[in-house]
């Protein structure tokens, strides 16, 4: 188990909020886009961004930087928004979000913004590539770690598995798996859909090794990265347990949320709710 | 013989019987042999069909920078995906049914769109594919493949040119689509005969002004140049072009060949929907617009039989160009002048 300073905690927190309020601020500006998941993330894609990645928001070709391979693109305002404040570029930039000429485009494109190392919105394609990042790393002796964060909804389709299969069978222990598990997807919760489970149990007769943590918990989040790093003969998957639309109560759990944006009094109300959130992160650390 | 060939051929080209035979996917297997001993950030994968698509010479020689991906052609694409962005020129080999007819999403998004240097290999096209039947016969793969922007088709002729299509593969800088056949097909070109990506060649030219133009692609061509000494046997004067390349189109080539011939006839072991006659026929109806003729298959699945028996079923011998030939140059004599006129 990690411990990380008081500190540190108080530090992520706060800018997981600011996050969170930029996906408010960039998915009402935009008129379209996921809510629930972003949300939900936000609190793994700061910890990345902010605590684990070794990278250079400054540099974002440095050629031995971690790599963060977003799989389920649709989720991308929070990697816009945690790239944005973590200093890729400009936050204000954040509400050009899928509107003409923007270099944010709807899903993530390798080719538009520095930074984004590939390109998705077709679920499942991910993982494939994020192994063969991670073979060739291997290959040549690299010592950057490989990650790709995955929804849980994208579990319906094969190609995740044959990547599963994939990954297990040449043991990429430099390749570290996140799944989003916040049980919704866009017709409903995924066990009705298509159920996934046992996942952990499933990932593990494909020679993973499974941890599980709670997405919302920067200990456990780091912590698990950390755990991953120590394991030498497979790679690892991180089953991160999130709250859809989590930080706003009104989205939070329900899968309406998952492909709409607010509207402009849906985010004055939830922006004020995210900032009334982030005063008491700061006055319960201090 | 009263032809020229408009390039360096083998001696006794047009001499079927005197000619070596072999498949073109040898020539890859040959050329992806010879750039990963240039180049050692090329990688093979295959998709169990390693020794089919003579991926194996490369397992063998260079076995750390092969992957065995198993019956996973989606999975392939997106792990070469993966490797090409971090550095490495992966070639992704299968039965272009499975790859790029399977795996056209990851091949869309991870490779093309992402634009990263992919090579994606498709054996086993064309009806010539024979005993397997239509469900290995790949006739799709140029339409859904020349779609796709960053992308690069290129269908080589015989086994010398594939082996010079799959080294030059790795000089283009983005993704790559080779086609190769199953059957052994004449080996009539040389080492010597020009071979540029994205520059069609002239294989034969008659004496004179050509009445008709056939542009061919793949194995066919060699159909297309006994069609065109039968023709030219008959006083009608041809010029045959080898465009193996199409995409990116050498529209100056085939501009002129419309220019001069005034009647086109396209070849292709492919559907007539999409593939290399569409794609000329793009280029012709916006810069010189004549009479053509599709050779190719005419919206239908291929059929088990002997590649010879299927090729003369579906019209792709070289009679079957010969007729086509005669009917492009019949409606230049009712359009022609009337287009002049216009």
């Amino acid at each position: 188990m990690v411990h990380l300073h008081d500190k540190k905690i108080k530090f992520l927190e706060e800018k997981a909020n600011k996050v969170r309020r930029s996906i408010i601020e960039m998915l009402v500006a935009a008129g379209s886009g996921h809510t629930a998941g972003p949300l939900g993330m936000a609190d793994v894609f700061t910890a990345f961004y902010f605590h684990i990645l070794n990278h250079n928001p400054k540099k974002p070709l440095w050629e031995e930087r971690d790599r963060l391979i977003l799989s389920n693109g649709h989720i991308c305002p929070v990697q816009y928004a945690t790239m944005a404040h973590a200093g890729y570029f400009p936050v204000k930039e954040l509400l050009t979000l899928r509107k003409f000429g923007t270099r944010l485009q709807g899903h993530p494109h390798r080719g538009s913004l520095p930074g984004i190392e590939t390109t998705s919105g077709p679920l499942g394609s991910g993982l494939g590539q994020a192994a063969g990042i991670a073979y060739g790393a291997r290959m040549d002796g690299k010592k950057f770690r490989t990650y790709c964060l995955m929804s849980d909804g994208e579990h319906d389709t094969g190609i995740i598995w044959e990547g599963v299969m994939f990954a297990g069978k040449y043991k990429l222990n430099n390749l570290t798996g996140v799944i989003d598990r916040n049980n919704i997807q866009i017709d409903g919760v995924t066990e009705d859909i298509m159920p996934l489970e046992p996942l952990k149990e499933k990932y593990e007769s494909f020679n993973w090794h499974v941890l599980e943590v709670s997405g919302h918990d920067f200990e456990q989040i780091v912590g698990a990265v950390e755990e991953a790093k120590a394991i030498y003969e497979k790679p690892t998957l991180i089953i991160a347990h999130t709250i859809p639309g989590k930080g706003v109560p009104e989205i939070e759990f329900d899968y309406k949320w998952h492909g709409i944006p607010p509207n402009k009094e849906q985010a004055k109300q939830f922006l004020h709710e995210l900032r009334t959130l982030g005063g008491k992160i700061k006055s319960e650390h201090e | 013989m009263s032809c020229n060939l408009g390039v360096h051929l083998v001696h006794n080209a047009l001499n079927l019987t005197l000619l070596e035979q072999a498949p073109t996917r040898k020539g890859y297997g040959e050329g992806l042999l010879e750039v990963g001993e240039k180049d050692p950030r090329v990688m093979a994968l295959c998709a169990d069909l390693t020794e089919s698509t003579q991926t194996h010479l490369f397992a063998k020689k260079f076995p750390e920078r092969f992957i065995e991906m198993g019956v996973a052609e989606q999975n392939m694409a997106a792990v070469a995906a993966g490797l090409a962005n971090y550095g490495k020129i992966p070639f992704i080999a299968s039965y272009a049914t499975f790859s790029p007819g399977r795996n056209w999403d990851q091949i869309r998004t991870t490779i093309c769109y992402n634009d990263v240097p992919v090579k994606i290999v498709g054996c086993h096209t064309g009806v010539s594919v024979g005993p397997d039947g239509a469900t290995h016969q790949a006739l799709e793969d140029i339409a859904i493949m020349r779609a796709l922007p960053n992308m690069t088709v290129i269908y080589p002729c015989d086994a010398v040119e594939a082996k010079k299509a799959t080294m030059s593969a790795v000089d283009v800088k983005g993704p790559v689509y080779l086609r190769f056949a199953r059957e052994k097909t004449p080996v009539f070109t040389t080492i010597k005969t020009p071979f540029k990506v994205g520059r069609a060649e002239v294989f034969f030219e008659s004496r004179g002004k050509p009445d008709v133009a056939i542009i061919a692609c793949g194995p066919l061509v060699y159909n297309a140049l006994l069609a065109a000494a039968k023709l030219e046997a008959l006083k009608i004067k041809v010029r045959v072009i080898n465009n193996h390349t199409i995409k990116p189109m050498d529209e100056k080539t085939i501009i002129k060949a419309a220019r001069d011939a005034g009647a086109v006839v396209t070849v292709e072991e492919h559907q007539v929907m999409g593939g290399m006659g569409s794609a000329i026929a793009e280029v012709l109806a916006k810069h010189y617009p004549v009479p053509m003729e599709f050779v190719g298959v005419q919206n239908r699945f291929g059929e088990s039989g002997e590649p010879n028996e299927l090729i003369k079923k579906f019209g792709l011998d070289a009679e079957g160009i010969i007729k086509a030939a005669k009917r492009a140059l019949s409606r230049k004599a009712v359009i022609g002048p009337t287009l002049r006129r216009a």
